[in-house]
């Protein structure tokens, strides 16, 4: 058996002896005094602690001005710069932090302790304006639009709104014709790697000899004269190249006749995904991996995907040696490199 | 003034201040509603308080670092106190930081605060997001207001993005460089908008001082005016409340913003400020001393942009490469990047941001409400976002692959396949899984209100029955358990009219139906006084016989609102 | 003696016999405890070279054969030369005993001697890359600037930007490398064990290579700006932003919510 005490008065049947459909809301629960409300030694105590987390905040600042001149320049002794900074880091920013947290936690203490906590109530009233503000609303705007006459002057309504809408392009147009540059999107089809060109290594840009390659090495490669162009990072950002030498006997396929030269294959760097350099080279397996969305391709095999989002192998880069037997390009890349992009092939 | 005696001379200073304001712009009214508004207590409503005091926290040590920064792609060589640095080439912007973080006391330490604020600052505004929607705040009269909040989250990511790459370092460079990819494969215009942003080819002269603008003062200057509109609207709409006694759809129960409120509000920034500081003191982010300058040739393992937007990287990861196709003309559609990149998140984001208006609709609901839902009692609504933040948090772990696969030992092959199946499977049974729940527990309250707590007492009858003692709830324990309303599918006008005419406009109406019942159909109903008082009547086999006792049951096929059905004498559909 | 007899109940007289005892017996174990070989090998004997031989057939001849000339399991090892030893074995990748994606690092089998042993006996087999020596692989001597840029561009991809270490595909990785030994460093870049390349000196040359170590041997330790949280970018500056940042807030929000006793 349940025990009850009384029920309470939701329950009780109407005059009728009907119940109501649904409970109905109880009212405001009973307010719960705090200790600090109730005792006053505990008041006063609370008191304390709001004026001892305040005092923590100035003591927090102070020490942070301390802290400021005492620690000096970290820069003084340059083999001891990575402590230096990390000491003023943490000096400044735990003092700083004690002079923040001072203040927040004082107000909020005493916001929860000393300050009156009995729960208020207010009014909600409608969003909406009422009627009589609407009707008056709807009659301005009605006034306003009779007094301007548009109504009845259509040609001027057009006029306005076309001029309006046209004032825009005297913006537009210097803006859009500047802002991209020349706008020569054909440059994304071509790179800087001509007939001859030295292949160099990456930075340092000393020429490499094919003799130089060995078996399961990679060669991060640029154009020789890559400093010599007007935008060095923009030629380099299409023109970046793997060197890898394998075994003949493992090349499976390459993208063009007699383009790689005695094992060494030159394939582009930029993933035809989105653009990251594809710098991963696993030398056992001879895959390329890109470390931005993992696509996989296959160097034994015309650098064709064989994992991940990207669609296209990577192009090749025909080469040979010249007489002194470094390597050089025998042309550009047949395809544009890198992402696709909707004209690419035209 | 209350004394009668005379005043002080800080009361005499501050009346003549209020006077001299007043008579030039009738503050007075302002001060009049303003100082003792009431707002609600309650520690979730402070997460929109962590958005709003970290994105101030960034506005100040922002100032700080466009002290110092230089925003330009000119080359020069460092000569500073870095060793692994020197007489490296590369960019102003990069060299800049390099100061910051080592030649300008407190440079780092303001650095740090920055991002791990920026951090925060995108962390909380998806918590509040997860809020507001649990609890059904963005009903009308706020359904505006969940649009101007979601325009921010959109606006956080971009300030999040074009201010990590403003170092202009190899990791945030590299990002930059898949953003361009991801532009040119924009059909038609691609290229063209990519030459757009970049000012040329990639990645040219232009871009770290566009980004700096766009950084600097626009995004934040759209956010203030958003985040002034956000709080307009929670003064004007007044603030939402938790069902509870006492509170209705008519009031607001709280306490007044002088003092309580802005003792507490104005202490949280402090402590908001200083938890950041606290962090950016002790734990190091984006050291780009360690990535180096950017150039288009080196990448680091762990290539991952800040945490908000991971979701777009494991987007790219996962989709498989074949989807790219030429078009018949010879033109390119990367549609394996359309889709990940633009495809999917715009799904998600536009399912979020519409919700409002889609619950709006299904519901036929033109209510105000004030009052929130506590979210069992919503299981339609609470699964679904559940869903979308489990898929949200797939592709966020999908765009981790490589760092689980390193800490765990396992292939990334095989765990981008698993997430490939996963972010289909994932939210489906995530969305299966919290209705469930939810509906669970709704019967778990039932239970409660008609049958008490258990005590844990035993009692036994001289005639040898042994029952539980229950203690049945007091009035507020019950009300906070019976207060919701059980939303039930929408009932529509039938088909035909009295004399068989086939109305227009049925078929929407169906349509509507049909949507309101995948959403309500399933539900367990409040309690009545009609079935507490029966419980009562049969109490001592209240162990025993509880099933049977409850008149109204969960939804379910036997109930579903079939218009079809033999309709009733006012010619309207049976009423469960 | 009654002064000494005074003092010698002192309740602090246990802990300091003690400490004398510990002392005397830890300062008898550095003098008197075998030392472990020199790492800058002599020219190997005839005798080191027979002697890697048994030690060879013993513990490597099942997968790579008798005459080091590789079987089904396990490559040839003709013309690795002693580098290629003094790594795999030195690190405790050989011999292997776990099948998996790639062979990882474990205890170390064998002694300095031993492995110098069996380095002599592979080298005999055909001529390879030589251990390298205390001067190449001298941190002090290396450039880290130069060193970083070289990392940069060739090792930060697998290794990560500071090497702490990143994914490979189907279960591969490339390890942490703050730990490893500068000779094992240099021997690793030279030999290019399993999925990583040959980094022959005509690729980085042996002062490219020590400019690698120098900066290596600079990373992992002191991060200017607080803990390294593993120094793996923004992922994990993401969890820890959740689980510190918003955990503190949230309980923050907490105890601002709750009202007080």
């Amino acid at each position: 058996m349940s025990t009850h005490d009384t029920h309470s008065h939701e329950l009780e049947p109407h005059g009728d002896g009907t119940l109501p459909d649904r409970f109905e809301n109880p009212g405001h629960p009973e307010h719960h005094q705090r200790l600090g409300d109730l005792d006053p030694k505990a008041n006063k105590k609370a008191e304390r602690q709001v004026l001892a987390l305040f005092t923590v905040s100035v003591v927090g600042t102070i020490a942070f001005a301390v802290a400021y001149f005492a620690l000096g320049d970290p820069t003084t002794d340059p083999t001891k710069i990575a402590s230096a900074t990390r000491t003023e880091n943490l000096w400044l920013g735990l003092t700083l932090a004690f002079a923040l947290l001072g203040i927040g936690t004082g107000a909020v203490h005493w916001a929860k302790t000393l300050m009156n906590d009995h729960e208020m109530s207010e009014e909600r009233h409608a969003i909406a304006s009422d009627a009589e503000s609407r009707e008056a609303a709807l009659q301005a705007l009605q006034d306003g639009a009779e007094d301007s006459g548009i109504s009845r002057r259509g040609a001027l309504k057009g006029a306005v709104i076309g001029a309006l809408a046209l004032f825009p392009i005297t913006i537009a147009l210097p803006l859009i014709g500047n802002i991209g540059g020349d706008w020569n999107v054909g440059k994304l089809k071509h790179t800087m790697w001509k007939k001859g060109t030295r292949l160099a290594r990456d930075p340092s840009g000393r020429a490499i000899k094919a003799s130089d390659v060995t078996i399961g090495s990679v060669f991060h490669v640029i154009p020789e004269n890559l400093e010599e162009a007007e935008h060095p990072l923009d030629e380099k950002a299409k023109a970046v190249v793997l060197l890898i030498r394998l075994d003949p006997r493992d090349i499976k396929s390459e993208q063009g006749e007699g383009w790689s030269y005695d094992g060494i294959v030159a394939y582009s760097k930029i993933c035809t995904h989105v653009g990251c350099p594809v710098a991963l080279y696993e030398q056992q397996t001879h895959h390329l991996l890109c470390p931005c969305h993992q696509s996989t391709f296959d160097v034994a095999d015309s650098a064709k995907v064989v994992f991940g989002p990207a669609k296209r192998a990577l192009p090749q880069l025909p080469i040979t040696i010249d007489d002194e037997g470094y390597l050089i390009a025998q042309s550009d890349f047949h395809e544009p490199v890198g992402p696709s992009f909707w004209e690419r092939k035209k | 003034m209350t004394t009668t005696s005379t005043p002080t001379p800080a009361a005499k200073a501050a009346g003549a201040t209020a006077d001299y304001l007043d008579q030039r712009t009738g503050i007075g009214v302002v001060v009049k509603t303003f100082a003792r508004k009431i707002f609600p207590d309650h520690w979730s409503f402070l997460l929109g308080e962590i958005a709003l005091y970290s994105f101030v926290t960034i506005l100040i040590s922002g100032v700080f670092l466009t002290m110092f920064f230089v925003p330009s792609m000119g080359e020069t060589t460092y000569t500073g106190p870095w060793s692994s640095m020197q007489g490296v080439e590369m960019s102003q912007a990069f060299s800049s930081t390099l100061r910051l973080s080592f030649e300008v006391r407190g440079g780092l330490l303001m650095r740090q605060v920055h991002h791990w604020a920026a951090l925060i600052f995108m962390a909380a505004i998806v918590t509040h997001m997860m809020r507001v929607f649990f609890t059904g705040a963005f009903r009308k009269p706020r359904e505006l207001n969940w649009v101007v909040g979601f325009t921010l989250l959109i606006l956080g990511m971009l300030a999040g993005f074009s201010g990590y790459s403003l170092p202009d370092d190899v990791l945030s460079g590299n990002g930059l460089r898949i953003a361009d990819g991801v532009i040119k494969a924009v059909p038609l215009i691609g290229s063209y908008t990519s030459y757009f942003v970049f000012g040329g080819e990639f990645p040219g002269q232009e871009l770290i001082p566009r980004l700096f603008t766009v950084h600097v003062l626009l995004i934040p200057a759209l956010i203030l005016a958003l985040i002034g509109l956000h709080l307009l609207f929670v003064v004007l709409h007044k603030h939402t409340q938790y069902p509870g006694s006492g509170r209705t759809e008519k009031n607001v129960v709280g306490y007044p913003v002088l003092p309580v409120y802005a003792a507490k509000a104005g202490g949280f920034f402090f402590v908001v400020f200083g938890v950041i500081a606290l962090m950016g003191a002790t734990m190091s982010i984006n050291a780009v001393w360690n990535y180096g300058p950017y150039d288009p040739s080196p990448v680091s393992a762990g290539a991952q942009p800040d945490w908000y937007m991971l979701f777009l990287e494991g987007s790219l990861r996962l989709m498989p490469g074949q989807a790219e196709f030429v078009t018949w003309g010879g033109y390119t559609v990367s549609a394996n990047i359309i889709i990940p990149a633009m495809i999917v998140p715009g799904i998600l984001f536009t399912m979020l941001a519409a919700y409002p208006f889609i619950e709006a609709a299904v519901t036929g609901d033109r209510r105000e409400h004030h009052v929130l839902d506590r979210p069992r009692n919503r299981p339609f609504r609470t699964a679904f976002g559940v869903s979308i933040v489990v898929a949200f948090f797939i592709l966020a772990l999908a765009g981790s692959n490589d760092l689980i696969a390193t800490h765990f030992h396992l292939s990334i092959n095989d765990i981008t396949w698993a997430f490939r199946v996963l972010i289909f499977v994932g939210p489906w049974l995530s969305f299966v899984i919290t209705k469930r729940i939810c509906l669970g527990l709704q019967r778990k309250d039932r239970e409660l209100v008609l049958h008490g707590h258990e005590t844990g007492r035993i009692v036994r009858f001289a005639s040898g029955e042994y029952i539980e003692v229950h203690k049945p709830l007091d009035a507020h324990e019950r009300w906070l358990r019976v207060q919701h309303e059980a939303i039930r599918p929408l009932e529509i006008e039938p088909a035909e009219d009295s004399r068989g005419v086939r109305r227009k406009g049925y078929a929407l109406d169906r349509m509507r139906q049909r949507v309101s019942q995948v959403f309500y159909e399933d539900r367990v109903e409040p309690v009545t006084p009609a079935e507490l008082a029966a419980s009562h009547s049969h109490g001592e086999h209240d162990a025993l016989e509880a099933d049977v006792h409850e008149p109204t049951q969960v939804g379910g096929g036997s109930h579903l609102v079939e218009p079809d059905a033999e309709t009733g004498a006012e010619g309207r559909n049976p009423q469960i | 003696m009654k002064a000494l007899a005074a003092r010698r109940h002192d309740r602090r007289a246990p802990i300091v016999l003690l400490l004398l005892a510990l002392l005397l017996t830890g300062g008898l174990y550095a003098v008197l405890a075998p030392t472990s070989a020199d790492a800058a090998a002599a020219a190997p004997s005839a005798s080191d070279i027979q002697t890697g031989e048994k030690l060879f057939q013993a513990n490597c001849a099942t997968c790579h054969g008798p005459s080091g000339a590789g079987t089904a399991s396990g490559p040839s090892l003709i013309g690795v030369g002693a580098a290629a030893v003094n790594f795999q074995v030195g690190t405790g990748r050989m011999p292997a005993q776990q099948n998996g994606p790639q062979i990882e690092a474990k205890p170390v089998q064998f002694d300095d001697e031993q492995i110098s042993q069996l380095g002599a006996f592979v080298a005999s087999l055909g001529a390879g890359p030589a251990v390298p020596t205390e001067d190449q692989v001298d941190p002090s001597k290396g450039n880290s600037a130069n060193g970083m840029a070289l990392f940069r561009t060739n090792c930060a991809m697998c290794h990560n930007a500071v090497g702490a270490g990143g994914a490979l595909s189907r279960g591969k990785f490339a390890p942490k490398l703050w730990e490893t030994s500068p000779t094992h460093l240099y021997e690793a870049m030279l030999t290019g064990p399993q999925s990583m390349p040959v980094f022959s000196d005509t690729n980085l040359s042996p002062d490219e290579k020590r400019d690698i170590i120098a900066f290596i041997s600079e990373q992992g330790d002191v991060a200017p700006g607080g803990l390294d949280l593993g120094s793996l970018g923004a992922v994990s500056e993401g969890l820890w932003a959740w689980i510190v940042g918003i955990g503190l807030l949230i309980g923050a929000a907490v105890w601002i919510g709750a009202k007080s006793s």
